[in-house]
């Protein structure tokens, strides 16, 4: 091969190169500034059956903000949260990241967002931990790039001792354990719960609580979803829904 | 960002390749089938017509090829079914990396437990089928390529039928005519090595067709998937 000593050449330069990004204390402020949370939702409309379940819904999420959105059941909640995290084609209006239309910012939106939706996320034949570490590499997250993170994680929801048991011999509340477990993981500034209490026993609701003020005081954000009403924790921010194509927002 | 980019991604292929290969190992009935399948298939074939052995080997290229077929199209319905159904696709779809990786180490996992099995095993049953042994050795080649191709193609199916219960039937009348050429020139490919004549054309034609659906199915298999789980 003529081109070997090019590309041994090129190889060395790339590594440097890497080497000297992740040494650059500067870079981090640039990440640190680059993933600020602005999430914003413009004229969105539902559609449902040919019958609208929310209409010119405007409203905008930022760093800090911890936002419930309510409803009565068929109101459209788990619509609107499919619709913020990209899975759904919003009927009219748009969502925006950071001021860009979702499709166009999908990567960098996806690289900030935590998502719990109704089904747990955990494959049922792996241990906890072969969950978390595929969660940690499909993440990209550099933060979080050892076992020791995955372990911290599932200590902090309770599930030490079980690391190394199949999900399937678990309970519905430990499963959703696993599944929560990612917020401690990734260390992302938006955080999008639909129904996170579901199965989960009271000390669990406490802590997860706790976790979600904590974090939304430290610069994140959140968005929750639920019918359970929060004991210690004020929301900034609440959405609505009355299932009858109107809304409100505070 | 782009080189510590691609070391991510890197990782994020492997992890959710080694994933899914410890998935189908846990699942022991799961990725046996297929080659079970497979075997049966062939084994009825001799039973059925005749075990004069000059008959049989005219018809073994076909026998073997469209028993892999179908071995293949039966094991596509799991391919993203299961990964649906537990909200794991979701967090996939929900991922910085891009989709269409992800779903390329699934398919390279499904190959692994799904395809080149059946290609590793059709020497056994090429013997039951009188196939001489000078054609053992092109006989898995054209079924490794081949079965690779299909599963690339038959994806596609897969994704865009995750949503609909019991889609197996739906996914096989959508995806049987384009597995059409793929079984022209693979069992061809046998056919040609029988008659002693040279195999490269033959060969080289599906090798284009897996390069061609190397290059398109993924992103197609995650775009499809994207549009059955909005729906």
């Amino acid at each position: 091969m003529a081109c070997g000593p090019y590309w041994t050449f090129v190889v060395k330069c790339r590594a440097r190169e890497r080497r000297a990004r992740r040494d650059d204390p500067a870079r981090d402020n640039e990440r640190q500034v680059g993933l600020r949370v602005q999430l914003e939702g413009r004229q969105l409309g539902c559609e449902r059956d040919e019958r609208w379940l929310f209409q010119a819904l405007e409203f905008s999420i930022e760093d800090g903000d911890l936002c419930r959105v309510e409803g009565p059941n068929g109101s459209g909640k788990t619509s609107l949260i499919k619709m913020l995290t990209g899975q759904l084609e919003p009927s009219e209006g748009a969502v925006l990241w950071q001021g860009k239309p979702l499709p166009k910012a999908r990567a960098a939106f996806h690289g900030a967002l935590v998502y719990s939706g109704h089904l747990s996320g955990v494959k049922e034949a792996l241990t906890p931990l072969e969950n978390l570490s595929w969660y940690q590499a499909i993440g990209i997250d550099d933060d979080a790039r050892s076992v020791a993170a995955c372990w911290q994680a599932l200590d902090a929801v309770g599930l030490k001792g079980f690391e190394d048991i199949p999900v399937a011999q678990l309970s519905a509340g430990q499963r959703r354990r696993v599944g929560l477990a990612r917020l401690h993981l990734l260390n992302r500034p938006l955080w999008i719960l639909d129904e996170p209490f579901t199965a989960i026993d009271r000390e669990g609701v406490a802590a997860l609580e706790h976790l979600v003020a904590e974090h939304c005081h430290k610069g994140g954000a959140a968005i929750v979803t639920t019918h359970h009403a929060f004991s210690s924790v004020a929301f900034t921010r609440r959405i609505g829904l009355d299932g009858h194509g109107g809304h409100h927002v505070l | 960002m782009s080189s510590e980019g691609g070391h991510s991604w890197a990782r994020a292929f492997r992890y959710t390749f080694v994933r899914d290969l410890r998935l189908r190992i846990r699942h022991g009935s799961e990725w046996g089938s297929p080659l079970i399948f497979f075997a049966l298939i062939v084994t009825l074939f001799p039973l059925a017509t005749t075990p004069d052995r000059t008959v049989l080997v005219t018809f073994a290229p076909g026998i073997l090829w469209v028993a892999a077929l179908l071995a293949v199209l039966l094991s596509l319905d799991a391919l993203f079914r299961e990964d649906h159904d537990d909200g794991t696709l979701e967090q996939m779809l929900l991922s910085p990396v891009p989709a269409w990786l992800l779903v390329l180490a699934k398919m390279c996992a499904h190959w692994v437990m799904a395809g080149l099995p059946l290609a590793l095993m059709s020497p056994v049953l090429g013997l039951m089928l009188a196939l001489p042994s000078s054609v053992f050795w092109v006989t898995a080649l054209s079924l490794a390529l081949g079965s690779a191709t299909l599963i690339l193609i038959g994806a596609i199916g897969a994704a865009l039928t995750v949503g609909v219960r019991r889609g197996g039937l739906l996914l096989a009348l959508m995806i049987l005519p384009l597995y059409i050429p793929v079984l022209i020139f693979g069992a061809g490919v046998v056919r040609l090595a029988l008659d002693g004549v040279d195999v490269t054309p033959y060969l080289a034609i599906l090798g284009a067709m897996f390069a061609a659906a190397l290059a398109l199915s993924p992103w197609a298999s995650a775009a499809a998937l994207r549009l059955a789980h909005s729906g």
